[in-house]
């Protein structure tokens, strides 16, 4: 029993330390990211019969992936026997076979990672591909991150296997003229990941906060990779400068917290410390981008908000290189609520985009809130008034909708 | 791998465009498959008559019906591919992009499923 007990420990230490290393490099020799994953859980489960009986090997990682990729040269020989032609599966095994074990494991998870999130492949199936193919989350937990179905997403992530394989995307860092396009898509991915998981800021959702920390892994990752890319670094800091806030966003009671309202010592200093390390890393690489303009505005809003210093001309400067790179509606309502700041209710009015332009945003919360808002300010009550009613309409999160909610009925008659 | 890219464009295109123009036009894709050829991955090529030449034909309880005009009616019609060979799906993808019909219309990009591979 109490064998069983360090075999299960062992197996779960190598599982957390090894798994996304262990299914890269099965995956990216025989470009089948389903077998690589069936693979080592049947030798994970070799593991957990035979380390009890006859102890933990000494290098669990690599006993794993041996049996793995024998069981994996089983598969593809054993399909040999029954097919016309064997030359692609039979060089296949002899790949897998000649392939190191005892020596250091390659790390080809950066490789695997551009697989998953390769442009061929439809955008909203990446961030799934890479939670499952580098973390080894199940189908319903990402599911469940993601909003739909267990069956729903089991389907979407089958799919994107199998065109990975029959189209042969490949496993490889691409190169330098083509890495600043496809290495976004990768980001973008990981940020998608962290922004599922941060739709439960209270975490009180276990499977999304989680999330939010298996993304900051990913992003870690990334820029341990790839030290010298300035966008992999600032997305980092972005998730870290975002996660840093997290327990100042809720009250005890689980009320939602706004930004400007938000006690600073509770936030995490160690979190906002590395974000403007990184942020600093990544300007002196000298390539602005998305996540670093994103990074740095979640640097400006903290440092106002800890000094009482207004930044908002500064703040405004930063929404304006951000709109120039992404013409984002997202970013035309934030940039509108700071000039808000600055030059007053009317003229944040005026900056913000028109539903008439734009017609996500009848749809989109965050504009109908920042409306409210601003309508408000003005004593525009009767109109801040319908908007809020369409912002709580639109709002899926209890404590948000409760917050707005109050905003509401605080209005004068 | 084999891939097989689809030229997919509008045919009115063609006949709309100036002699000297389809002059050009034909020295691109002559200039395409050479660099194809130089480069070892061409392993086939053709161009297609129009659809105004096709002729669908399937069977239907044993009976043969043959149907004048393409299969897919659309606005974009596929006027001719290349086979060509390519080590994966991102140089076939290079491949696609600097076929002249990638600026005129669409390249669809298949891989081939060999024969046993099932």
């Amino acid at each position: 029993m109490e064998g069983d007990e360090q075999a299960q420990a062992a197996a779960d230490a190598v599982a957390r330390r090894s798994y996304g290393k262990l299914v890269a490099f099965l995956a990216s020799r025989t470009h089948d990211v389903a077998a690589a994953e069936d693979a080592l859980s049947e030798a994970f489960a070799a593991a957990l019969s035979e380390w009890p009986r006859n102890g933990c090997p000494a290098n669990p990682e690599g006993w794993l992936l041996t049996v793995a990729r024998r069981k994996m040269i089983d598969v593809f020989r054993g399909q040999n026997r029954r097919q016309m032609v064997s030359v692609e599966m039979q060089s296949i095994a002899d790949v897998l076979a000649a392939s190191p074990t005892d020596t250091e494991i390659p790390d080809e998870r950066l490789a695997m990672m551009f697989a998953c999130a390769h442009p061929s492949l439809d955008p909203g199936i990446r961030a799934p591909m890479i939670l499952q193919a580098v973390l080894g989350l199940d189908a319903s937990r990402i599911a469940s991150a993601f909003l739909t179905s267990p069956a729903a997403m089991g389907k979407r992530l089958v799919r994107a296997k199998v065109k990975i394989r029959e189209a042969g995307i490949p496993f490889r860092v691409p190169g330098r003229d083509e890495l600043p396009d496809r290495l976004d898509a990768v980001l973008q991915a990981i940020y998608a990941a962290f922004s599922e998981g941060w739709t439960d800021p209270a975490g009180a959702d276990v499977v999304r906060r989680d999330l939010a920390e298996e993304a900051i892994y990913l992003a870690r990752l990334v820029a341990e990779l790839l030290p010298r890319e300035p966008e992999a670094l600032g997305l980092l800091a972005l998730l870290l400068h975002a996660e840093s806030r997290r327990k100042a966003r809720r009250t005890q009671s689980g009320e939602f917290v706004p930004l400007a309202q938000q006690d600073p010592s509770l936030w995490n200093t160690d979190q906002i410390d590395e974000a403007e390390s990184l942020l600093h890393r990544a300007s002196s690489l000298g390539t602005i981008g998305r996540f670093q303009l994103e990074a740095a505005l979640q640097s400006a809003h903290a440092d106002r908000c800890r000094t009482g210093h207004p930044n908002w001309a500064f703040v405004i400067q930063l929404y304006d290189a951000l709109f120039a790179l992404s013409e984002s509606p997202v970013v035309a309502i934030n940039r509108a609520v700071a000039i808000a700041e600055l030059h007053g209710p009317a003229a944040g009015l005026d900056s913000m985009p028109s539903v008439d332009t734009d017609s996500r945003l009848a749809q989109y919360q965050p504009y109908w809130a920042a409306r409210a808002a601003l309508l408000a300010k003005s004593g525009a009550f009767a109109r801040a008034r319908d908007a809020y009613e369409i912002a709580i309409g639109l709002e899926r999160d209890d404590a948000v909708r409760r917050f707005l909610d109050s905003r509401r009925s605080s209005l004068p008659a | 791998m084999q891939y097989l890219l689809l030229l997919h464009a509008n045919e009115a295109g063609f006949s709309n465009m100036t002699p000297e123009q389809q002059q050009q036009g034909f020295q691109a894709y002559m200039a395409y498959g050479e660099a194809l050829s130089k480069a070892g991955a061409l392993k086939g090529s053709n161009r297609l008559r129009p659809v105004s030449t096709a002729t669908t034909v399937r069977v239907v309880d044993g009976k043969t019906q043959v149907l004048d005009g393409p299969y897919a009616d659309s606005k974009e019609q596929l006027g001719g591919y290349y086979l060509i060979d390519a080590p994966d799906l991102d140089a076939a993808l290079d491949w696609a992009a600097r076929c002249p019909g990638a600026s005129h219309g669409a390249i669809e990009v298949r891989p081939i499923w060999e024969m046993g591979d099932y």
